[in-house]
């Protein structure tokens, strides 16, 4: 590793943008691929079924 | 432990022999499912077109489960599961993680997938892929599915063990490719397909055998369709990534932008699942904000993803071929590309047929009030076979042109039917999938034998015009049929009689070289308008979009006033 | 080939857009949320919509309610199944049933009149879908859907079922004849 003789600015452009970040990392988006359907379709889904009201 | 590894010589490809079997074998199950599904297909088509009527009712039925079950599932996830392992150990140089679990994915899919073929065979279980309770199946039925399913998420586990192994070995440096990173997506995809499938038909297995006495049946068809329409997203996400890497092979063209199109992809990991509620928009209950939230993947956010990577596939393509001096004009590029070669022609016919027919039709008939007029019809059909026929399957056999003398090392047999068959296929399929549309429009429903209602107490007459459309779909699916056995035939006969290749390509234990970064684009990209002729393409491929949108409000808002 | 290499740059999280896709994505944006905002719209000024009203049921308890729509209000019996044809008033809670394999009972409704009609399966799924006017919606056995409808057209509408339900689906027929007043 090559010594941090200017850290500040070495770092800043080396920094990986927080898009990439996510981008490289697959298992935070296997969970955002997960929850985000599980939370608005199956589990939304499920809490309208359970609702609809009981007919007269 | 030795880890044997080969070079192929001609694409610079490196082979781990373990995922080098497997992905052979996963493509060849997969192509010959795809020859049985396609032959039920023929029979379907031959007895929805009036004039022949081929089969009888009941046969009817047990043909066209077959062939959804066939095609939607089992043909399309084995090759996606020999993509998947491409696209890890092949593409980044890695060994295969774990090949005996893989081994044991296979098994698992083709057992389960017979399973449920013999218990289609048997007849109790016609039941269409969909199975919606509370008409009954066989429980072999719903558990060969379960076997399948679970071989595929083992599959899609070897994927990411295979990715940890890569990263902790460093056979790569920086990001993985784009196109593993779509495959990515598509396995991601695949995670919640199967958990989707696994919480719904388990305990509908459990009712088949009696230990459950209800399954709610708005509640399956809910959850349900987050596997059955999440698995055709599945299909789009491998079959994007599949034109991206044509567009590197046939042209060695670089993605116009890296963040641009992984951002896309993560759209579609994001919101391309929630377009499951296509299928619930005219269900009782159900609130509107749900259907129309999930219906437009969040606002359309999965829609704007597809619409940039069908600019950016050819985009890069256009950029490739100017940077090699085809600078005349809009479209020099595109006519001087290899219209010949089965790999690009392939690859360019699903990415039209893909976004022209199977996409704007997709939101169109998912729109919330639209699908009243729609939902059911022959329409629908109409289509998802050019998404998951003309986009997807046509994109496979593309990919497989190429694959057959890397993996295989055999000349393509017959390379002149090779040269045709994505254009037979391709026209047959559109034509087919356009007519049912409009035979769809008409009123004609899919799933039903007899569109003259033979036996029915009333009497109730479609027009001249449905009928010949229904012909017409009759005609174009047997061109559709016979693309398809051109594609089985030079693929089979390539692997049975095509020439063998004598490249020098041996298994050594050496590692293979880390893989290279890709080239860095030229000084001058990004400066000026790089892909006109690509954005002329988009605001056609829009302005087509936008007028067969409001179209479809017109023909709404004729039919009778309701709340 | 570069979508089969990594990229050629480590950092590429913050490239720049170039024109095109630029362009491109503010377009299609542009769009996507046009044709997002045009559901809630045509929920407020468009005339067809499902607003999700249902009731849960079960098929004995709907099966009475449609018998007892058809014991106050047949007008007369159709063919040699002798299928009752209801008339009921204007405005008022219509019933129909799909089953193995019609649809029951044929409705006769007024032209412009407005009406609740009450859509539910006694066995399995079936697939309301009016002809010719190609207005299609899920049927389910437990649910009870209601649709108000107000015909607009006078004539002789079929209902077929396009969900597929058994080797007789597709004699599986019903009609709603549209009177003038």
């Amino acid at each position: 590793m090559a010594e941090p003789v200017q850290p500040s600015g070495n770092q800043k452009e080396e920094r990986v943008p927080v898009l990439q970040q996510i981008l490289d990392n697959p298992f935070l988006l296997l969970f955002i691929g997960v929850v985000m359907p599980t939370v608005f379709y199956i589990l939304w889904g499920v809490m309208e079924i359970v609702t609809i009201p009981i007919a007269n | 432990m030795s880890e044997l590894f080969r070079t192929c010589p001609r694409s610079g490809l490196v082979f781990h022999k373990p995922a080098e079997t497997l992905i052979k074998l996963n493509a060849v199950t997969a192509v010959v499912f795809l020859a049985v599904g396609g032959i039920l297909g023929l029979l379907v088509v031959m007895t929805r077109w009036p004039a022949v009527h081929l089969l009888s009712s009941e046969l009817f039925y047990q043909v066209l489960t077959g062939h959804g079950i066939i095609m939607l599932l089992v043909w399309i996830i084995f090759f996606e599961i020999a993509i998947l392992y491409f696209c890890s150990s092949t593409l980044l140089r890695s060994r295969l993680a774990t090949p005996r679990w893989a081994w044991l994915a296979y098994a698992l899919m083709l057992g389960g997938a017979a399973i449920t073929g013999v218990a289609i065979l048997q007849g109790g279980s016609s039941v269409m892929m969909t199975s919606y309770v509370p008409m009954p199946a066989a429980p072999h039925f719903y558990l060969g599915l379960i076997l399948f399913a679970v071989g595929a998420l083992i599959g899609c586990f070897v994927f990411l063990g295979t990715l940890v192994v890569a990263k902790n070995e460093r056979t790569y440096e920086g990001s993985i490719p784009l196109v593993t990173f779509g495959a990515l997506t598509a396995c991601i995809i695949a995670i919640f397909t199967i958990a989707s499938g696994a919480i719904i038909l388990i305990p509908t297995f459990l009712w088949s055998v009696g230990y459950i006495s209800e399954i709610d049946p708005l509640m399956y068809r809910v959850i349900w369709w987050g596997m059955g329409h999440s698995s055709q997203q599945i299909n789009v996400s491998a079959h994007v990534s599949v034109w991206y890497a044509i567009a590197a092979i046939v042209f060695g063209a670089r993605p116009m932008s890296e963040r641009v199109s992984r951002t896309a992809f993560l759209l579609y990991i994001a919101f391309l699942q929630l377009a499951s509620a296509h299928h619930i928009l005219v269900d009782p209950g159900v609130g509107t904000e749900w259907k129309i939230f999930n219906t437009s993947y969040a606002m359309y956010l999965a829609v704007l993803a597809s619409m940039v990577h069908g600019l950016t596939v050819p985009g890069a393509i256009e950029v490739a071929q100017r940077e090699k001096g085809y600078t005349n004009g809009m479209f020099e590029w595109l006519r001087k590309a290899p219209w010949g070669n089965p790999v690009f022609s392939g690859m360019f016919i699903s990415l039209v047929g893909f976004g022209f027919l199977g996409g704007i039709t997709g939101v169109v008939m998912g729109t919330e009030q639209i699908n009243l007029i729609i939902h059911n019809t022959i329409y629908v059909p109409g289509h998802f076979h050019p998404t998951v026929v003309l986009g997807t399957t046509l994109a496979f056999m593309a990919l497989t042109y190429f694959l057959v003398p890397v993996l295989f090392r055999r000349e393509l047999f017959l390379p002149g039917w090779a040269k045709w068959q994505p254009y037979v296929f391709g026209f047959g399929t559109a034509l087919m999938s356009l007519f049912m549309m409009g035979a769809g429009t008409l009123g004609v429903a899919r799933r039903h034998w007899d569109m003259a209602f033979s036996g029915a107490p009333f009497s109730f007459e479609f027009g001249g015009a449905a009928y010949m459309m229904m012909g017409l779909t009759g005609i174009f699916g047997v061109v559709s049929v016979i693309g398809g056995a051109m594609f089985v035939i030079v693929v089979v006969g390539s692997l049975v009689l095509g020439k063998k290749i004598e490249d020098k390509s041996e298994y050594t234990t050496t590692r293979p070289a880390i893989l290279p970064l890709g080239p860095a684009a030229p000084a001058h990209h990004g400066k000026g308008f790089v892909a006109p002729g690509t954005f002329v393409l988009a605001l056609v491929f829009l302005a087509t979009f936008v007028v067969y949108y409001f179209l479809n409000w017109m023909y709404l808002s004729s039919v009778w006033p309701m709340n | 080939m570069s979508a089969l290499l990594p990229p050629s740059e480590r950092i590429w999280g913050n490239a720049p857009l170039d024109k095109v896709e630029g362009t491109w994505i503010a377009i299609a944006l542009v769009w996507c949320l046009f044709m997002f905002f045009m559901m809630p719209y045509w929920h407020v000024f468009g005339k067809q919509n499902y607003s999700g009203e249902a009731y849960r049921t079960t098929p004995a308890a709907y099966s009475a309610k449609v018998e007892a729509m058809v014991e106050a209000h047949t007008v007369r019996k159709e063919t040699d199944q002798q299928i009752p044809v209801v008339r009921p008033p204007a405005g008022s809670d219509v019933y129909l049933a799909g089953r193995l394999w019609s649809w029951y009972p044929a409705l006769e409704l007024e032209k412009g009149q407005t009406y609740r009609l009450h859509i539910s399966s006694l066995d399995w799924q079936h697939g309301f879908s009016l002809q010719p006017l190609n207005v299609n919606v899920q049927v389910v056995p437990g649910y009870e859907m209601v649709l108000t409808i107000t015909p607009d057209k006078s004539g002789e509408y079929t209902i077929i079922c396009n969900e597929y339900c058994g080797v007789l689906h597709h004699a599986m027929m019903g009609k709603i004849y549209v009177v003038d007043r």
